[in-house]
């Protein structure tokens, strides 16, 4: 008996009983449309944060500053030493000085964060300028009380129009708008529209402490990154002796982390929706016996008419396969369908991905082979007169 | 090409034994047309399965050809079936799911005969027994009769030497059943040998020898003259 043979015999029996070739495939169809769904919103899930990551930089290191450091801390002529003396690994650096304010325009007023910066950060993290400029290396050098504003802000005190000659005062001191930034997020509040930048060292002064707890650096060569995040270690441990007084990292490390921390989600999720198709193949097993003995008869002609004990296996588990494989694909096509429907009401990426579909397929076959073969084993080693018998 | 020597079958019972073979010896030749007769339960039956190699007895050897069958696997009895027998059974033993032309198929696809070569022979056996007009017919869509003769046709349509008849008209009525016989007694004549089972002694009297059984023995085996 080949292959084709018992394919379509297996697909004419699942014609004739179709509830209850739908039933037996139940098991199968919600296995594999469960670990379809939650590969696809894993996968999405995943590509949308480092996609997010990306557009902050991946050649961005974060520097960040806990300990005090005794008497010495790592100041700014420090950092631009080390970014200096390794044009290989480092091509600039930005301290970030974080405070909270309340900036003002006449009457109108606003609780942001400034954010103390030099000149470099303008491009370290893409920020661009709707008008006016960004800093400059004068600001920062001599101190200068000069802002750029961000969309957010610009709408709030000046329902966005801003002139040359346009100051706000933030915590009471007068500043000079030299910039306004495009706007990246509706201009709302607490997005990063929601910001005004200054030079750090003026951000020093205004917050009262001179020691600069937040860096970024831009790495010269991505594919150098760890290196270049190594020195920076060296460099830090050198001032601050205990390498728990600061962290260094970078978005691409992030990513990695991140990336790897959603796949073991992913797997566990996938493992235990791969528990309903291990209770799929039960099912089908359970079905496939019952059949055996319903069939017995049948069985029993075939094997007077010279079945071997070969061709009454392949028969009962190619049925096997095929059930588990019909369930399978209904379960895919199922899958992606709720996957696709889940993502557009919830507003998220969903990302069926073609290894899913194929692995899927394949175990759901192999579930079909592996449970359908104890009954097939059973029909086989029927005696035929007992089969030819039985009633 | 057929010998038994010395056969039982015994079925336990219980407490005690049913012999339905009770020491059987019986010598079949090729091209022999042998009718086997005698009351019900009498162990006919039970002899052709044992011809047959749907079962083994009890005790005694049954020699196919020369060939000790109880030295042979399940398989090899599978092929031997396949190859050399042709059933035919009082209950016609069709498969229902399938069509008349997909029963009369089965023995060629086990025996491996490619799809091709299987169509002519399929139909060839489906027209001699006058059914070719229902080859897309399911059994439950044919009277007993035409269902019959799918089960002849089966039988036929491996070309095996011997034929193994268990009361082929048992179910039928006795024009039909005639007919049936009438085919029967053609493949003797063609060459192939063949062994009627029937408690009808009319039937048997179409047949050149008589086996007589009673309660698993041989009572009488006795050439028929016409
Ligand atoms: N599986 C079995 N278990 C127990 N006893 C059996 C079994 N098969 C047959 N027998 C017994 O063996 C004896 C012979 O049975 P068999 O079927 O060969 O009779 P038969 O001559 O074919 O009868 P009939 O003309 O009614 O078909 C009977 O007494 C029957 O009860
Ligand atoms: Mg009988």
């Amino acid at each position: 008996m080949n292959v084709k043979q018992s394919l379509l015999m297996a697909l004419k029996s699942m014609k004739t009983s179709k509830m209850r070739s739908f039933l037996t495939m139940l098991g199968i169809v919600i296995g594999v449309a469960s670990v379809i769904i939650l590969i696809s919103i894993m996968n999405g899930l995943s590509d949308q944060i480092t996609s997010n990551l990306k557009n902050a930089g991946t050649d961005n290191i974060t520097v960040n500053v806990f300990g005090r450091g005794g008497n010495r801390s790592f100041q700014y002529d420090d950092m631009e030493r080390v970014v200096a003396e390794n044009p290989t690994f480092f091509t600039s650096f930005s301290p970030n000085v974080n405070a909270s304010v309340t900036v003002k325009n006449g009457t109108k007023s606003v609780s942001t964060s400034v954010r103390g910066t030099n000149e470099y950060y303008q491009d370290i993290q893409s920020v661009e300028v709707e008008a006016g400029r960004f800093l400059e290396f004068v600001d920062v050098e001599r101190l200068q009380k000069v802002c750029v504003i961000g969309s957010y802000i610009a709408e709030e005190l000046f329902d966005g129009s801003v002139y040359e000659d346009s100051t706000v005062k933030i915590n009471g001191s007068t500043y000079a708008v030299v910039g306004v930034l495009k706007e990246t997020a509706k201009s709302e509040e607490a997005s990063a529209d929601d910001i005004v930048y200054i030079p750090y060292s003026t951000a020093t002064r205004l917050s009262g402490n001179s020691n600069i707890g937040n860096w970024v650096v831009k790495a010269a060569d991505v594919s150098n990154i760890d290196a270049a995040i190594t020195e920076l270690r060296d460099k830090l441990y050198l001032v601050y002796g205990d390498s728990s007084s600061y962290r260094v990292s970078s978005m691409s490390q992030l990513i990695e982390t991140l990336n790897e921390i959603t796949s073991s989600i992913s797997m566990v999720l996938v493992g235990i929706a791969g528990i309903s198709l291990v209770v799929g193949g039960i099912g089908i097993m359970n079905i496939m016996l019952v059949s055996v003995t319903e069939r017995t008869r049948e069985i029993g002609i075939r094997k007077a008419l010279g079945a071997r004990r070969r061709a009454i296996l392949s028969q009962f588990i190619i049925e096997a396969a095929t059930t588990s494989a019909a369930g399978g694909i209904i379960g895919i096509i199922l899958g992606i369908v709720l996957a696709l429907v889940a993502g557009s009401l919830l507003d998220m990426a969903v990302k069926p991905s073609i290894n899913a579909v194929l692995i899927a397929f394949g175990v759901s076959v192999a579930i079909g082979m592996v449970f359908g073969y104890f009954p097939a084993g059973k029909a086989a080693k029927l005696h035929p007169i007992d089969a030819l018998r039985y009633e | 090409m057929i010998q038994l020597i010395d056969i039982y079958k015994i079925y336990p019972m219980g407490d005690e034994e049913v012999h339905a073979l009770d020491g059987i010896s019986l010598d079949i030749k090729e091209r022999e047309f042998v009718a086997i007769i005698g009351q019900s339960g009498s162990g006919k039956s039970t002899c052709m399965n044992i011809i047959g190699c749907l079962d083994v007895p009890t005790s005694g050897s049954y020699l196919l050809n020369g060939q000790d069958v109880s030295a042979m696997s399940d398989d090899q009895q599978a092929h031997f079936r396949n190859k050399t027998v042709g059933f035919v059974f009082q209950q016609y033993n069709l498969i229902q799911k399938l069509t008349a032309y997909e029963n009369v198929e089965l023995p060629l696809i086990y025996r491996g005969v490619h799809e091709r070569d299987r169509r002519e022979v399929v139909m060839e056996a489906l027209e001699k027994v006058g059914i070719a007009d229902k080859h897309k017919n399911l059994p439950n869509q044919l009277s007993g009769g035409q269902q019959q003769r799918v089960s002849i046709a089966r039988a036929l349509a491996g070309k095996p030497s011997l034929i193994l008849a268990d009361e082929p008209t048992g179910a039928l009525d006795s024009r039909t059943g005639a007919e049936m016989l009438d085919f029967l007694q053609q493949l003797n004549g063609e060459g192939h040998t063949l062994v009627l089972i029937t408690h009808d002694m009319n039937v048997a009297s179409r047949a050149k020898r008589v086996v007589s059984l009673s309660d698993g023995r041989i009572v009488e085996d006795k050439e028929v003259r016409h």
